[in-house]
């Protein structure tokens, strides 16, 4: 069986409990990969703030059909999607990704294939704060790229 | 049907959301963005790269072919930067 939490929250997240949820109670977990995307502060002319936008009624269900696949490609124990709206600055935690496995090959690949999809396909929005105002960021080539390879066979 | 716009296709449009009844002949996504690209210019400027904007229909990603016949929430926004 494989436990799954998703939740877009304004809060942080602690991902040590959230480590110890996930694996509770169960000892056929063998492997744990933690991704987390924080903040960041040093691009260019300065990000003074992120606001994440999100549309609510289609981000966690799009969210779910990307966990459901990774659990139909890979033997999973656990999955946990954590993702913040609102105004985060730099250093602050953005994402959380944990996969279990048994193994840690299957636990790293999935953390891996969750996180190039969400990049481009959670219906979420950064938008920045810098000196000169702020601006929406701009999708990444290589984002699309970095999700378009699990989809060659 | 309920329209809903996200990110810069939201200030663009100047509103997050709206109720319309489009004719008969809008059949897909693309004549859809045509069509409101036809309602004056906040329009015209939110889609005036028709490419760039992404649609879901109740709450999935669809393309620009897509019929619409049926849907209750159709969305559109710019490619997504979550993560």
């Amino acid at each position: 069986m494989t436990s799954v939490t998703i939740r877009i929250q304004e809060s942080d997240f602690d991902i040590a409990r959230e480590i110890a949820l996930l694996a509770e109670g169960r000892t056929d977990i063998g492997a744990v990969v933690s991704f987390s995307g924080i903040c960041r502060g040093s691009d260019g002319d300065g990000v003074s703030a992120l606001t994440l936008e999100h549309y609510p009624d289609m981000a966690e269900a799009e969210i779910r059909r990307h966990v459901d696949e990774a659990i139909a490609r890979w033997p999973l124990n656990g999955v946990t999607v954590v993702h913040r709206v609102g105004r985060l600055t730099p250093g602050q935690n953005i994402v959380l990704v944990l996969t279990a496995s048994a193994h840690r090959q299957a636990a790293f690949q999935a953390a891996e294939f969750l996180m190039d999809y969400l990049k481009t396909s959670a219906p979420f929005w950064k938008q920045e704060e810098n000196a000169s105002g702020s601006n929406w960021v701009e999708a990444q080539a290589q984002d699309d790229a970095a999700a378009a390879r699990w989809t060659k066979s | 049907m309920k329209l809903k716009y996200f990110a810069w296709v939201r200030e663009r449009v100047g509103k997050a959301e709206e109720t319309i009844e489009p004719p008969a002949s809008v059949r897909t996504i693309e004549d859809l963005i045509a069509w409101l690209t036809q309602r004056g210019e906040a329009y015209a400027y939110a889609f005036e790269k028709p490419k760039v904007i992404r649609a879901a229909i109740d709450h999935a990603h669809v393309k620009p072919d897509t019929v619409i016949a049926g849907a209750r929430e159709i969305a559109f926004f710019p490619p997504m930067t979550g993560g």
